[in-house]
């Protein structure tokens, strides 16, 4: 489903990524854990396509197409949905008005009628319920005055009513409580089919406690520099990352 | 109120004051303004004395004031003596067909929705006399005759309800008020009229576009709004469509009185020509609004302004009777090499009075959009309160955005808050609204109409929804 290959980008000249390459294939689950500043969330600023980044290097291919190639919102259409660490406010805009325009636009890109009312309030209602958000949240502005794990518990909604190929959850888990985390959690397990794929970003093991990952990547200086089980997130968690920093050197 | 006689003579009076005009051609006043100009205007509307005589102060006052200069705009000046102040309204040229219409124009009305017979009706197409709003405008004529409510052409008022257009005209808004305004009363041509009995819950939304004759927009349009004691109307002004007009000045004067307890909501689409991209032509926009409230009376203005070249405005309200309320909610929006400034006046001369300010600015291109209200409580007005909101939203990195905020408190009950707000649009909120699957332009609008939806919201509903396609229209590809 996704290939990146030897990926390199930058922001002002500053080189960020350094040659990642990962594969991922429908109905797996990929965790990226790593320290602050090993580029995990410029890896997804760059797969959902970001201007201020630039690919200086590789390639990036996403269900046969060149993804680098293609503007955010046709790599959003594909079906590349990103969770933001930071959901953005849009003030005067309900949640309904956003997600019916997002639906609709794509639909029409792809040469089908609007949605009808009727089937997209029922979505609507069915979807609010995977995160706990049953009518709560449908009439108030994008994020606007949402509480830190409203704001997360909204972009997995979002999600769940987009139905992406290939969902991005950067450090989803930051700012949560534990109950927020097992509801967003929750959320992410009942979407999981064969067909779609979920990267994790993720700086504490804690989320993957309840989002299981087939594979644990640790990113470190623009890198990926270990690739293992589930067991290697328990692993970070205890030992930190010094000692794969000290391999990375020593290899 | 004068009798029927006095009327008479008033009319007798003026016609044979009139007498002198000889070298002037019928329908076309030379250029340039002087007394003679205006006699004329006046005889050739038949108006009785007391508005020549109204006219002619007018005019004096006029010629001892200076254009003036204060406002954040730069324009060449116009020069008054270059300008003809009066043609007859001659029949628009036909065409046979839209293919004749500039197909920028029929661009645009396509994308506002407007159906074919209204385009040919604004581009002054030959319309079929079946398909015509004549029947249309005959039952709402009758249905508002039923309620004793007055709808017309201000000529036409001033012809049928003389008295009432004597009694409320320049009481608001007098001609020594401002320069435009002055000009305005010595030389205006027509506008619209309207007056609502004691009681009365006008039924239905007053469009201009109703108003006979509208499609003639004036260059010096006059507007009088009377709601007598507990009556309510609510008045729409102006239209969608892009209006394109010869005359480059438009100077406008509008006068709404709501006695006890009457309400007034004004509502207004402005989308007069901007001039070209290159900032070259456009309308110069100079009016003055004014509402007077008596005793707990309301008015209401709202206004979405996307067009002219040029922009001098500010809606305001003298809340002269105790518990008497203003609100004023505005959309304006500067694009290419527009200016605008504009924003409110709040009088408050009752005690418990109550002022709402919402004004939302966008920029966009070259624009320079400002915000300039006053707020003054005077020191009878205790207990009043005035609440100002002014957003500026910016598009890009070379649009201006200013606010000048006066504020007078001549009581210590009395209570004002002051909100201002500038802010970029975020390339953060267009990355969120793209990685959801939207365009740009598709981001854009939400975002902008998410900003504006407070102004929006008090639109009534068919004004609300062209008003947004408006702003989609006149933000389209300003940012990228």
């Amino acid at each position: 489903m996704l290939k990146i290959k030897n990926l390199h980008a930058s922001i002002e000249d500053n080189e960020i990524l350094k040659g990642i390459n990962l594969e991922v294939k429908p109905g797996e689950v990929h965790a990226i854990m790593g320290p602050n500043g090993s580029g995990k969330s410029t890896l997804s600023s760059v797969l959902a396509g970001r201007d201020e980044y630039e690919v200086t290097e590789g390639s990036v291919e996403f269900l046969g197409q060149d993804l680098l190639d293609m503007e955010a919102e046709d790599r959003a259409r594909a079906g590349v949905f990103l969770a933001f660490q930071y959901p953005v406010e849009i003030p005067g805009v309900s949640n309904i008005n956003f997600l019916k325009t997002a639906i609709n636009e794509a639909r029409e890109k792809k040469g089908l009628e609007p949605m009808p009312a009727k089937e997209f309030l029922s979505r609507v209602k069915e979807k609010a319920k995977l995160v706990g958000l049953e009518g709560k949240f449908n009439n108030r502005s994008v994020n606007e005055g949402f509480s830190g794990g409203e704001k997360k518990r909204n972009e997995i909604f979002q999600m769940a009513m987009l139905e992406p190929k290939l969902a991005i959850l950067d450090e989803t888990d930051s700012g949560l409580d534990i109950d927020a985390l097992k509801v967003v959690a929750d959320g992410v397990n009942k979407l999981k089919s064969p067909d779609n794929a979920t990267i994790v970003i993720t700086h504490y093991q804690r989320l993957l406690d309840y989002i299981i990952p087939d594979y644990v990547h640790v990113l470190s200086n623009g890198k990926i520099v270990k690739t293992g089980g589930k067991e290697l997130a328990l692993e970070l968690e205890e030992r930190g990352y010094d000692w794969i920093k000290e391999e990375a050197v020593n290899a | 109120m004068a009798s029927e006689e006095e009327l008479l003579e008033e009319i007798t009076n003026s016609e044979y004051k009139y007498g002198f005009v000889t070298n002037i051609e019928s329908d076309k006043a030379p250029k340039g303004l002087s007394e003679d100009i205006v006699r004329f205007i006046s005889a050739k509307k038949n108006e009785p004395e007391w508005l020549l005589e109204y006219r002619l102060k007018s005019l004096k006052i006029w010629q001892g004031m200076i254009e003036p200069e204060w406002a954040h705009l730069q324009y060449p000046k116009p020069d008054f003596q270059d300008l003809h102040y009066y043609s007859a309204p001659k029949p628009k040229k036909k065409l046979d067909s839209l293919d004749e219409v500039d197909p920028e124009l029929i661009d645009t009305f396509n994308k506002l929705g407007i159906s074919l017979e209204e385009q040919k009706r604004l581009t002054g197409v030959a319309v079929d006399v079946v398909m015509d709003s004549v029947s249309v405008k005959t039952t709402f004529k009758e249905k508002l005759g039923e309620l004793g409510i007055i709808f017309c052409s201000f000529s036409e008022a001033v012809q049928e309800h003389p008295e009432l257009v004597k009694k409320y005209l320049g009481t608001v808004v007098p001609s020594a008020d401002n320069f435009y305004a002055a000009l305005n009363s010595a030389v205006f041509t027509d506008g619209s009229f309207c007056y609502i009995p004691k009681g009365v819950r006008c039924p239905m939304e007053l469009s201009t576009y109703f108003r006979i004759n509208e499609a003639k927009t004036g260059q010096f349009e006059r507007t009088l709004v009377i709601a007598d004691e507990d009556s309510y109307v609510s008045y729409l002004e102006g239209c969608t469509a892009p209006m394109r007009d010869e005359n480059q000045l438009h100077a406008a004067v509008v006068e709404l009185i709501a006695l006890d307890r009457a309400e007034i909501k004004y509502s207004t689409i402005q989308n007069w020509y901007p001039g070209s991209k290159e900032g070259k032509g456009g309308i110069y926009n100079f009016v003055t609004k004014r509402g007077l409230c008596m005793e707990d009376s309301k008015i209401s203005w709202t206004q979405v302004e996307t067009g002219s070249a040029v922009t001098w405005k500010y809606p305001g309200c003298i809340l002269k009777g105790d518990r008497s309320v203003g609100e004023f909610y505005s959309v304006a929006v500067t694009s290419n090499h527009q200016q605008a400034d504009t924003g409110s006046k709040m009088l408050h001369i009752g005690k418990n009075t109550k002022s709402t300010i919402i004004s939302k600015g966008i920029s966009a291109g070259q624009a320079n959009n400002s915000y300039r209200g006053l707020v003054k409580i005077n020191k009878h007005a205790t207990n009043s309160r005035n609440f100002t909101q002014c957003d500026s939203l910016l598009m890009g990195n070379k649009c201006g955005a200013h606010t000048f905020p006066y504020i007078e408190i001549d009581n210590s009950s009395s209570k004002v808050e002051h909100e201002a707000t500038t802010s970029k649009i975020g390339e953060d909120q267009i990355f969120y609204c793209k990685q959801r699957g939207m365009d740009e332009e598709t981001a854009i609008n939400l975002i902008v109409n998410g900003y504006c939806k407070e102004v929006l919201n008090q639109l009534p509903m068919e004004f609300a929804v062209e008003a947004q396609k408006l702003l989609e229209i006149s933000l389209e590809g300003s940012v990228g």
